[in-house]
C-alpha cells in the first residue's frame, strides 16, 4: 500500500491563488435561499487572525451546473471571512440517521500544520437534538461554538477560536 | 442508500502535530482541545470538482504575458494516486511559489530580494485520466523568515490537493532533492516520519529535462485512500 502524502502549512503567502470571486458560491447562477456566512477567527492570545484561508463545502443543494458547493474566502485586517451560498437543507447521515443542515469548513493558515476541520449549523433548524455529531458533543456551550445565529435576515455569524476557553469543536475527518 | 465509503485515517508519523515549539506560529493557533473523531458521511467523502471551463489553467510560470521570468527553468511531472494506486484523474492541483530569487509577489513579503516583473508564481493544473500532471516553472530561491535566528525556507512549491472527497483535501509542499535546507527546516521536520518527509521531495529526472530548455523534476503525489486498510501481500504469504 503506498502511503498518502503529508501535509505542511498553506503558510503566509497562500493568496497568491485567491480570487475574490469564490467567495460568491451562487457566482454560477444558483438559486435557493441565498445567505452569508460570516465570522471572525481569533487565536489563543485573543488576536485577530488575519491572514487565515476558510473554506466551505457543502453536499446540499447538490452540486449542479450553477453550483459548486466550495466557496473560499480570506480573512480580512479585522479577522473577518464572509462567504455568500445557498443555505443547505438535511443531508443523509450514516444508516437511517438524518443529519441537520450544516456546511463543512476547513481552516489553513500560517502556524497551522494541518486544516482545521469544523461545520457550521444554523440556530432554530430542526434536527440539531438528533444530529449524528452535534450529539458527538457533551458539553452544550462547545456544540454551541458549530452552531450560527441569524443576525441579520439572511446573515449568518459564527465566531472561530482556534484555540482556549472559547475553542471551537475541530474535527479529526 | 448504503453508507459512503470512509476515508482511512492518515498513516501514523505521516502527519506533523499541530504544536511544535520549533515553529513559532503554531504556539497560538493550534487547538488545546482533543480532536472530536466524526463518522464520514457524504460531506466528508464528496467534495468539490472542478470544471476545467470554469477553472482555467495555468501551466507555464515561467513567463507572463510581458516576457519571461529569471531563473532557471524547470518542468515539474508526477502522478496522482490514492493508496491503493489508483489514479486520481481530472482532479485541480493549485500551486504557489516564490521567485528564483526567494521573494512571493505579495504585499506581505517584505524579504529584502527583487521581484520579478515577469513572475507572479501562481498556477492551476489538472490530471489526466491516469492521474498525471505536469507544468512549467522557474525554480523557487530560499527565502529567510524570522521563525529562530538565521532561519531559511528550502527551496519549495506549495501544492493544494482536493482528490476525490473534502476529506482527502490536503495542503503539502515539494521540496528539490539535494536541498541543504532542509535538514534545517522546522516546517519539513515536524513531519516525525523520515521516509514520509522524503515522500515530499521532487527528484530530479535526466528523461524530464528537456535540451537547452528546462531541467526536470519528478513529483507523485498519494492522497487517501478509501475503506479498510487492504492487508499487505508480503504480510499474507509470509512465512
Ligand atoms: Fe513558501
Amino acid at each position: 500500500m503506498a502511503i498518502a502524502v503529508s501535509s505542511q502549512t498553506i503558510g503566509p503567502y497562500w493568496h497568491l491563488l485567491r480570487d475574490p470571486t469564490w467567495a460568491d458560491m451562487t457566482r454560477f447562477g444558483a438559486t435557493g435561499e441565498v445567505i452569508r456566512i460570516e465570522g471572525r477567527i481569533t487565536d489563543g492570545a485573543g488576536d485577530l487572525v488575519t491572514d487565515a484561508c476558510v473554506e466551505i463545502w457543502q453536499a446540499s443543494p447538490p452540486v449542479s451546473d450553477t453550483f459548486d458547493g466550495f466557496g473560499r474566502a480570506g480573512t480580512d485586517a479585522q479577522g473577518r471571512f464572509s462567504i455568500k451560498t445557498i443555505k443547505p437543507g438535511p443531508v443523509p447521515g450514516l444508516g437511517n440517521a438524518q443529519q441537520a443542515p450544516h456546511v463543512a469548513v476547513t481552516i489553513l493558515a500560517r502556524g497551522l500544520t494541518k486544516g482545521l476541520a469544523t461545520r457550521i449549523y444554523f440556530k432554530g433548524d430542526d434536527g440539531h437534538e438528533t444530529d449524528p455529531v452535534l450529539n458527538l458533543i457533551e458539553d452544550p456551550a462547545r456544540r454551541e461554538t458549530l452552531i450560527a445565529t441569524q443576525t441579520t435576515p439572511g446573515v449568518w455569524s459564527l465566531d472561530i477560536c482556534l484555540q482556549g476557553d472559547t475553542e471551537t469543536v475541530f474535527f479529526d475527518v | 442508500m448504503s453508507d459512503p465509503v470512509p476515508f482511512r485515517p492518515y498513516v501514523a508519523q505521516t502527519q506533523p502535530e499541530y504544536d511544535a515549539a520549533i515553529y513559532g506560529s503554531t504556539k497560538f493557533r493550534h487547538p488545546d482541545q482533543k480532536l472530536l473523531k466524526i463518522p464520514h458521511s457524504i460531506t466528508e467523502t464528496t467534495g468539490p470538482q472542478f470544471a476545467r471551463s470554469r477553472y482555467p489553467s495555468v501551466i507555464d510560470l515561467s513567463k507572463v504575458a510581458s516576457g519571461e521570468a529569471q531563473g532557471q527553468r524547470i518542468i515539474v511531472e508526477g502522478r496522482v494516486t490514492d493508496e491503493d494506486g489508483r489514479p486520481v484523474p481530472n482532479t485541480m492541483i493549485e500551486l504557489w511559489q516564490a521567485n528564483s530569487t526567494g521573494r512571493y509577489h505579495h504585499e506581505g513579503d517584505q524579504h529584502d530580494a527583487p521581484l520579478d516583473p515577469h513572475f507572479h508564481g501562481a498556477g492551476r493544473v489538472f490530471t489526466d485520466a491516469e492521474g498525471k500532471y505536469r507544468y512549467t516553472s522557474i525554480k523557487p530561491g530560499a527565502y529567510p523568515w524570522r521563525n529562530h535566528h538565521n532561519a531559511w525556507r528550502p527551496n519549495h512549491i506549495h501544492y493544494s490537493l482536493f482528490g476525490a472527497g473534502f476529506a482527502s483535501r490536503i495542503i503539502t509542499q515539494m521540496y528539490f532533492e539535494g536541498d541543504p535546507l532542509m535538514a534545517l527546516d522546522p516546517i519539513y521536520n515536524m513531519v516525525p516520519d523520515e521516509a514520509a518527509r522524503k515522500r515530499l521531495i521532487a527528484l530530479f529526472d535526466i528523461n524530464l529535462t528537456e535540451p537547452e530548455w528546462a531541467l526536470g523534476y519528478r513529483f507523485d503525489i498519494v492522497l487517501r485512500g478509501r475503506g479498510a486498510t487492504p492487508i499487505e501481500e508480503a504480510h499474507a504469504g509470509s512465512h
